[in-house]
């Protein structure tokens, strides 16, 4: 079975503080290779709480929480702070900018939205024809991205130049027993290991980066992981939640990837790492024990930090655990709250858990 | 000991030296760098790294200096009744091969050309428009006997084309991307052998880059540089080139901006191209740079690097194009740079 | 001429290594057979944090250099991603698997079941995907499944031998395996510190090879694979072909390989009089790519055997080449090696 449904939402809460601080992590911009507005908030919220706290050359946050006694396994943790968007190319005058998209975004997601672009977060807008100049044949064509362009203002060339990021504007918003935002890759997993910081039980030292660029390629993750050189490595993301109906009805849905309340998702396999299944059984384990829901995310494409982290060095046995969200890589995503309160229990629970036996090699 | 850049360029850019098979091109950059370096070593992965020490105490911080010498060319895949078929050995468009004059890297070096069989010879899916890579042939005149025992499945096959001076203080030919940045190395190799500089600094003409920078991921380990300069070509606007992407020829330099460029390098450069009235424009490279920065910078625990181009016209053709002023500029800003750089320089790296 | 199941001790090796399941992921039960049948030819052996299995024979001497060989021990493969309400299961590939290679295939797992590969009715004159295909494991429901998500399976076909040619599945890469097993029981002394590295999950990106590189640290590495030929009709233009010996790489895709290793490799092929064949190969990826980038670079290369219907359930190899390989690689393994 993929999923272990609860027969009813748990409808937990995040108290007031948790969610202001992952609204500014949601609402800050930081596009992979520009990634320093949500590592100021990181920096300022890590520094009480670790033993060291460094910035790499790749612009990486590598904090390190010590444990206590002998026999510590190295844990590190990775979230990624980057998020998908676009970079400004070309100045055409009176505001209008020519973009390229920066990570992998659907160029459907682009057309008639609001955008920031920049620290300043100056606010633009991807225009489109007026309707009533296209034809019926010419709506059946996707808009490319050369096609389009961010539109300032008149005056706007003086608020922003070429090689200024950008993304989505949107702002976070509670709904219900959701969270709507952009953002939601990956900074529900900063949010996460900010508080798995504070929690980091004795026995592990936590190594907790929070990586840059993984959008365009795991690229922190492999320095990150070259400099912590940890025995076990844990990604958390996101990943996407397909369990929308189908438009003929009676038709099974068998590519859902992950369920929204299906609680954290554990990977199998993505299209960069084989999960370690000694450290799949540890967390299924530890779920089953604690009453957390929790579902396979079906084996697949995509990738993780813990691409790179499992190839470096002489090899790190490895797992990704993503909060499960629909509409990935637009300009909102949704989530439900349970999950991602469920996802932190689970790695709270499991970290406390963790034996260093479960290192020894054991055939299956 | 004056360089004269011409003679440096043409002597380099008459040689081959494809992706893999660098050595005659590594011997000739070696001749040229030894009277500026201390040490001329060759990397693992056949790199050429050129160690001119520094005037400061000993531990010395070190700046690594990569532009690749390795040419894109052809490689035999087999011998069809004495005429070679070939694949490409880095990025090769087939619509510039017929007739072009080549290089058969066998037993001996011999002279052939590119042909293009004639329609009727080619199955109908291949017959019109622009013939694909796979039918092309290597004619070298030699009877079927003789090519076989000259060539085998696996020679590489280069580009003969002789450099040429253009009007405009241009230079034209094969694989100016990307000797030229080498070149530019030389010139601030030669700068800074006149003058004082407290860093080390270790110049990579580096190996393989047009095959996916192969050794830009590895010489940063036996090298341990504490930040990188990589000189690449970037493209010039003329005929074929007029997007949002090409630069002026002759006008000056590029710094280039993205995700694998340090953004405080970045400022710190251009800072000083400002400071010596150095021409240049900001280069995107929103997701990557496609050059050896790519991998020098995911090496080890991360080294930061700043990316400097020069524009060239109708790269990975036989006639590149670039304006000797820009690779002057280049080195000149390179070697002023290093000159300034003082030891604590790395602790002032910030983030904003 | 009749299909053979032969007795000799060579195709025993052959058959024990291809038919035991194990894709990328699942290496465990070939790893025990491997580690039972070089135990008593190899000095030392490990399996390291992804689950390669690393045998030293020799210490390096003053003469001597550090070599990495890697074969690797991965297969392609299946994973169920989902059940439905009639027991079928739907799957992603572990490697490079062809749709049209698995229609009516039996695959088995690695808990024992079997299964049929099944596909949807097509439109006319469409290529099936891999989303058209599922595994009937004779299951009637999700709870009689007796396969559940996350489940692997390899291709299921027993190896024969068709007059010169070997057939099985998996002969990528189990055949250089056997190449190197072969190998590691012929040298009898070397200067060198050989590391025999049965390598993990190459299918899926070479990631085996990548961190038993780095462990290993070799001085020059050298991947043993299979490598398709262009011998059959119609295929894409290759001049490698069965039975014109050992294959020496050039280049494949993923790396060039070291001109000094190709020269080695020459030269002790024409020492021992040996059948040899260059290969340029315009596709592909091997371990050698993994170990050429391994720290500050190594020098590195590939001994490839031809290879016909690579990635099918009927891999064929001709016998001589595989002999020959053998003989080649004890030969620059045994020796001092100056590059």
């Amino acid at each position: 079975m993929a999923v272990k449904t609860n027969t009813r939402p748990q409808n937990l809460k995040m108290k007031k503080a948790d969610l202001d601080l992952l609204a500014r992590l949601c609402n800050a911009v930081s596009v992979s290779g520009d990634e320093q507005e949500v590592r100021d908030i990181v920096l300022e919220q890590v520094k009480p709480l670790a033993d060291s706290v460094t910035v790499d050359a790749l612009g990486n946050v590598l904090a390190t929480k010590l444990g206590k006694g002998k026999n510590k396994v190295r844990v590190m943790i990775a979230a990624h702070m980057d998020e998908i968007g676009f970079m400004l190319i070309k100045d055409e005058g009176d505001g209008i900018f020519e973009f390229r998209v920066v990570g992998g975004i659907d160029e459907r997601q682009l057309v008639g939205k609001s955008v920031w672009v920049g620290r300043e977060h100056v606010p633009g807008i991807i225009g489109a024809k007026a309707i009533h100049m296209t034809t019926p044949e010419e709506r059946k064509v996707a808009l490319k991205v050369e096609q389009l362009r961010i539109d300032l203002g008149p005056d706007g060339s003086s608020k922003a130049k070429i090689g200024d990021r950008g993304t989505f504007a949107t702002k976070l918003q509670v709904i219900g027993p959701s969270i709507r935002s952009k953002a939601l890759d990956d900074r529900l997993g900063v949010f996460n290991l900010i508080q798995l910081l504070k929690t980091a039980p004795d026995n592990i030292d936590l190594l907790a980066a929070f990586t840059v660029q993984e959008e365009v390629g795991l690229r922190g993750a492999h320095v990150a992981a070259y400099t912590f050189d940890p025995q076990i490595g844990i990604a958390l993301d996101s990943t996407p939640a397909n369990d929308l109906p189908f438009y003929d009805t009676g038709e099974v849905n068998a590519s859902y990837n992950t369920r929204l309340d299906g609680g954290p998702a554990i990977y199998l396999m993505d299209g960069a790492t084989i999960g370690d299944r000694r450290l799949i059984s540890w967390l299924t384990a530890v779920a089953e024990a604690e009453g957390i829901p929790w579902q396979y995310r079906q084996p697949g494409r995509g990738g993780t930090d813990a691409g790179s982290i499992h190839k470096t060095r002489s090899g790190v046995p490895s797992v990704s655990v993503s909060v499960p969200q629909r509409y990935l890589h637009s300009a909102a995503g949704l989530v439900r709250m349970d999950d991602c309160v469920n996802t932190l229990r689970l790695i709270q629970q499991a970290l406390i858990r963790l034996d260093p036996k479960i290192l020894n090699r054991q055939e299956k | 000991m004056s360089l004269d850049l011409i003679e440096h360029l043409k002597q380099m850019l008459s040689a081959p030296g494809l992706s893999g098979y660098e050595d005659p091109v590594r011997e000739i950059i070696a001749e040229a760098w030894k009277p500026y370096t201390d040490e001329i070593t060759v990397s693992n992965l056949g790199s050429l790294h050129g160690l001119a020490k520094g005037s400061a105490p000993e531990p010395r911080p070190r700046v690594m200096l990569a532009a690749h010498m390795d040419a894109i060319g052809l490689m035999v895949t087999g011998i069809d009744d004495g005429f070679l078929r070939f694949t490409q050995v880095g990025g090769v468009d087939p619509r510039i091969l017929p007739g072009q004059m080549v290089i058969v890297h066998g037993r001996q070096d011999l002279p052939g050309m590119v042909v293009m069989p004639p329609a009727f010879a080619l199955p109908p899916e291949a017959a019109s428009g622009s013939v694909a890579l796979p039918y092309l042939l290597v004619d070298t005149g030699l009877r079927a006997e003789e090519v076989a025992q000259k060539v085998r499945v696996g020679d590489v096959i280069s580009f003969a084309q002789e450099p040429l001076e253009l009007a405009g203080g241009t230079i034209a030919g094969h694989t100016l991307d990307n000797r030229v940045s080498v070149a530019a190395v030389t010139v601030c190799l030669e700068a800074l052998s006149k003058r004082k500089h407290a860093w080390d600094v270790i110049a990579a003409a580096t190996a393989q880059e047009e095959v996916g920078a192969i050794a830009a991921f590895t010489d940063p380990v036996a090298i341990r540089p504490d930040f990188a300069i990589v000189i690449d070509v970037t493209f010039a606007k003329g005929p074929g080139g007029s997007g949002w992407r090409d630069y002026e020829l002759g006008k000056g330099i590029t710094i280039c901006w993205g995700a694998n460029q340090h953004p405080w390098l970045f400022e710190e450069i251009t800072r000083l191209a400002d400071q010596l009235d150095i021409p240049y424009k900001k280069d995107l490279a929103p997701g990557m740079s496609g050059t050896d920065a790519y991998g020098i910078q995911v090496a080890e625990s991360g080294i930061p690097v700043v990316e400097l181009g020069i524009p060239l016209r109708y790269m990975h053709t036989p006639v590149e194009q670039v304006a000797l002023k820009d690779i002057f500029r280049a080195g000149r800003l390179m070697a002023e740079f290093i000159t300034e750089l003082p030891i604590d320089f790395m602790s002032k790296v910030e983030w904003k | 001429m009749k299909n053979e199941t032969p007795k000799d001790a060579l195709f025993a090796l052959i058959k024990s290594l291809v038919e035991t399941p194990g894709p990328s992921g699942q290496e465990h039960l070939i790893r025990e057979v491997i580690k039972a049948e070089i135990k008593d030819y190899c000095d030392e052996i490990v399996t390291d944090a992804l689950g390669n299995l690393i045998a030293r024979k020799g210490k390096k001497t003053a003469d001597g250099k550090r070599v990495m060989i890697s074969a690797h021990v991965d297969e392609i493969g299946v994973m169920i991603t989902h059940v439905d309400e009639n027991g079928f299961a739907r799957f992603i590939t572990i490697g490079g698997v062809n749709p049209l290679t698995c229609i009516g295939g039996r695959v088995l797992f690695m808990n024992g079941v079997s299964g049929v590969i099944g596909v949807e009715r097509l439109e006319p004159n469409t290529m099936p995907k891999h989303e058209n295909l599922f595994i009937d494991t004779g299951a009637t429901s999700v709870a009689d499944s007796p396969v559940k998500v996350g489940d692997v399976a390899g291709f299921y076909r027993p190896a024969v031998q068709m007059g010169s040619r070997l057939v099985a599945k998996s002969m990528d890469d189990r055949i250089a395996a056997v190449v190197a097993i072969e190998a590691m029981k012929a040298i009898k002394t070397t200067p060198n510190e050989l590391y025999f590295v049965f390598s993990v999950q190459e299918e899926v990106g070479l990631r085996g090879a990548t961190t038993a590189a780095y462990g290993v640290d070799p001085d020059l590495g050298l991947a043993v694979d299979v490598t398709p030929t262009g011998d059959t009709p119609k295929s894409t233009r290759r001049s490698v072909a069965l039975g014109k010996g050992p294959a020496i790489k050039v280049r494949d895709s993923s790396f060039i390989a070291d001109t000094r290793i190709i020269n080695w490799m020459v030269k002790e092929a024409e020492a021992q009089k040996l059948p040899y064949q260059m290969e340029v190969l315009e596709a592909g990826g091997t371990d050698g790519r993994a170990i050429q980038m391994t720290r500050a670079g190594v020098p590195a290369g590939c001994l490839s055997i031809a290879c016909r219907y690579v990635h099918s359930p009927s891999e064929m190899v001709d016998r001589a080449d595989v002999e020959n390989s053998i003989k080649l690689l004890a030969g620059l393994l045994s020796k001092k090696i100056v590059l």
